[in-house]
């Protein structure tokens, strides 16, 4: 896969429209994970948006993101930073050959009040 | 048979890039009636209607089809043109290949194609326009100005110069608006009060100019230069002529719970109140919430106090009715409400404030009377945090899509003024971008940042939250890359500002246009910016979209100019394009009439001869000096008798048979 296709790929895995960005920083002001992550929220946006998907898959923020949603949730424009995180994560799994988790372990687990993007997340994380 | 000229209009490359529009004059050379067609680089150009004049007298024309921008755009100038030429003006159609081709498509060829059918379609209209001539209808000379706030009273006070009538309508006990709770105004720093209440005073004396404060439009009825409208004058319970404003009442009321609305509702005031010092009307007005007297029936000190006895517990809501020529609408603004912030902690935290709420605290006749302290404990604020764009530029649903517009001068202001005032505190500022264009306005705010120090932070804030009695603010500083951690005393929100949410019923009464914002929409963004598309409805202030003191001034003039240009004439042309019935085919059945917005239709009774015999018949009647020609009543119709000149159903078929011929 080139680089390019790399890009679309994660932008449409994510389901956001990164030009949308006004660059405000919203996001990064509320994450609770910032000085954990090596690449900021707001630079995940950034750096997707430049097509700069090599760094984001070498990063180790994918890993630190708690998938609270909170950025999602202040963004003032709909953009979701975590989904693009997701995303990049997803692409680096997929990569590896594994993806960790069954389908049957999924039901009992799901409560409805939990966002499923992170149940997702988090399987894949403690799967790795 | 008609003998019809095309004009294929270039505009430049607008056009002429996408429509090869030599090949559309050609095509329809040999249509139906067609006896010259010709194309021009600027039809609209002095030259280009010379062209259309000459062609009209050389080759007698009937009638003329124009392609070219959209009718709204330049539908009048090629009336007046034909008829300058001695041509009736409603001989004329406009093909729009502009807005409704060349610029929406990229396809030469299909463009050319689309653009063909258009002119066609006006050819097979103009084959069927008979020549119409208006009516006049009389103009009341008196205005109407819907809301009291700078942009009323400017606009009022300069079409009373010009010698009209004005009544400005007020839904509060008193004009003067949102500038009256301003302290300071940018980029001058100018006391708000000083330039406002001098206008206001120059309103209550001005002959022409009627204050109908405390009041609301309830109904509109007319058209333009004939407006009747209801103003329903709310029970203030205060004789409006007797009150001489002394304030005896408000020093004796005992109910002193209600919140004073003037100063953000940031202390309390008594059941009865003047709204501030400068009021106009200067006479106080009772709350019936929070009067005891109107309440249980105990208590009428105020009544008892009062010198003048002007207090009327009785009082009714009144009605009057009044006729107008124009109608300006001036509604105004407020802040959006933050509940759906609540990363903000505005409900949960008494010292996060919105900025209009400092705007009162700064003020000598606000509830600190302008000494800067904070609402929870009255200290003063060492460390003061602004954040900008609280809710605008926001698609998350939440907000408001568009920027506020005033915010970041305003903000600019407040930081100078602190750290002007009280040189020991910090001010830090939290912006997405800082937005300056307009004279002076940059300079305003590079002096908060070079001079007085103020701390600019680029980034948004995530989260504001209470520990140990300090607010911590943490945001984004995205130049350095890094989370900030601010501790304030006092966290100060610019929250966005929206259209007075009254506007939406003000909007409905006068037919006005309103977009998804609930601004009202004027009737050409570059060209017409003050008119609403409703004639004879103009608009001044936020009410038409963001917008600071001076723009809202300027427009309220213009407006003023419009009013005047309107109200000099003693007559005005009415549309002919009106509907009208065909009396044999009428069935009387009132659908129409239940259907008109403007009540143009009414029933009379006529004796008909019918087979041979005479009937009475119930018929309908259009009045064609109320019909505004919208043509509800001619697709509502069962019988088919209901008619528009200018636009009948057998025009309106033909150009319909035109489109489907390909």
């Amino acid at each position: 896969m080139t680089v390019k296709e790399q890009c679309e790929n994660v932008k449409r895995m994510s389901g956001t429209d990164v030009r949308k960005c006004m660059k405000c920083g919203k996001c990064s002001g509320r994450c609770p994970a910032f000085h954990e992550m090596d690449i900021k929220p707001h630079q995940f946006v950034s750096l997707l948006a430049q097509g700069r998907i090599e760094e984001l898959l070498k990063s180790e923020a994918i890993w630190s993101c708690l998938s609270c949603m909170a950025c999602v949730e202040r963004c003032p424009r709909a953009v979701a930073p975590a989904a693009v995180i997701e995303a990049v994560r997803d692409t680096v799994i997929r990569a590896q050959g594994a993806n960790g988790m069954k389908a049957e372990d999924i039901p009992p687990m799901v409560d409805e009040l939990i966002p499923q993007q992170l149940l997702m997340s988090a399987y894949r994380k403690y799967n790795k | 048979m008609q003998r019809i000229g095309v004009f294929i209009c270039w505009c430049g490359s607008n056009i002429a890039a996408t429509v090869d529009v030599e090949r559309v004059a050609d095509a329809v050379k040999k249509d139906q009636g067609v006896v010259y067609s010709a194309t021009y680089q600027y039809m609209c150009s002095e030259n280009g209607q010379q062209l259309i004049k000459n062609a009209i007298k050389e080759h007698s024309l009937t009638g003329i089809v124009v392609g070219s921008c959209s009718p709204r755009m330049h539908e009048a100038t090629f009336r007046k043109t034909a008829e300058a030429a001695g041509l009736n003006s409603y001989m004329v159609e406009i093909a729009n290949i502009r807005e409704h081709c060349s610029w929406i498509h990229k396809d030469r060829e299909e463009a050319t194609e689309k653009a063909i059918i258009l002119v066609r379609t006006a050819i097979a209209k103009v084959n069927l326009n008979a020549p119409l001539s208006a009516g006049e209808s009389p103009v009341i000379k008196r205005a109407l100005v819907i809301g009291g706030g700078i942009a009323g009273i400017q606009a009022a006070l300069d079409i009373a110069e010009a010698g009209f009538e004005v009544d400005i309508v007020e839904k509060n006990a008193t004009i003067g608006g949102r500038m009256a709770q301003i302290d300071k105004t940018f980029p001058t720093l100018d006391c708000s009060a000083c330039i406002l209440t001098p206008k206001m005073v120059d309103c209550a004396q001005n002959e022409k100019i009627d204050i109908l404060s405390y009041s609301e439009v309830e109904e509109v009825k007319g058209f333009v230069g004939n407006f009747s409208v209801k103003i329903k004058r709310k029970a203030r319970f205060v004789d409006e002529k007797k009150c001489t404003g002394c304030k005896l009442c408000m020093e004796k009321c005992p109910s002193k719970k209600g919140l004073d609305e003037f100063n953000m509702k940031l202390n309390k005031r008594p059941a009865i109140y003047i709204p501030f010092a400068q009021a106009i009307p200067n006479v106080a007005v009772i709350d019936p919430e929070q009067c005891i007297k109107l309440k249980t029936g105990k208590c009428g000190l105020c009544q008892k106090v009062c010198g003048a006895g002007a207090i009327d517990y009785t009082q009714k809501d009144e009605y009057i009715e009044r006729g107008y020529g124009a109608i300006v609408v001036a509604t105004g603004f407020k802040p959006i409400e933050l509940n759906a912030f609540n990363e903000f902690g505005y409900s949960e935290n008494q010292d996060v404030i919105t900025s209009l709420e400092l705007e009162r605290i700064m003020n000598a006749a606000g509830p600190t009377n302008g000494v800067l302290l904070r609402p929870s404990d009255g200290e003063h604020p060492k460390v003061i945090t602004f954040i900008q764009c609280v809710g605008s530029r926001d698609t998350s649903g939440c907000g408001k899509p568009y920027c506020s517009k005033i915010c970041c001068m305003y903000t600019a202001k407040h930081a100078m003024l602190i750290r002007e005032k009280y040189p020991d505190t910090e001010v830090h500022v939290f912006y997405i971008d800082v937005r300056t264009p307009g004279k002076n306005y940059d300079e305003f705010f590079r002096r908060a940042v070079e001079q007085y120090g103020v701390d600019y932070i680029k980034g948004m804030v995530g989260k504001v939250y209470n520990e140990n009695g300090k607010l911590m603010v943490q945001g984004s500083n995205l130049i350095d890359n890094e989370q900030v951690l601010i501790e304030s005393d006092l966290v100060v929100l610019a929250a966005a500002i929206e259209p007075e949410p009254s506007v939406r019923k003000i909007a409905t009464l006068l037919t006005a246009s309103i977009d998804t914002n609930n601004f009202l929409t004027e009737s050409h963004a570059k060209l017409r910016p003050v008119e609403s598309p409703t004639a004879g409805v103009y608009l001044a202030g936020v009410c038409q979209g963001p917008k600071d003191i001076p723009e809202t001034v300027s427009q309220a003039s213009a407006c003023a100019a419009k009013v005047i240009g309107l109200l000099v004439k003693d007559k005005l042309k009415t549309n002919p394009c009106v509907a009208s019935a065909n009396e044999t085919m009428c069935n009387g059945c009132s659908q129409c009439a239940s259907v008109c917005p403007y009540g143009a239709i009414t029933y009379v009774e006529k004796e008909l001869r019918v087979d041979g015999k005479t009937e009475l018949r119930r018929i309908a009647s259009v009045n064609p000096a109320v019909c505004q020609g919208c043509g509800a009543c001619t697709v509502t119709c069962p019988s088919g008798a209901m008619d528009l000149k200018g636009f009948s159903s057998k025009q309106i078929m033909s150009e319909v048979e035109e489109i489907c011929k390909r």
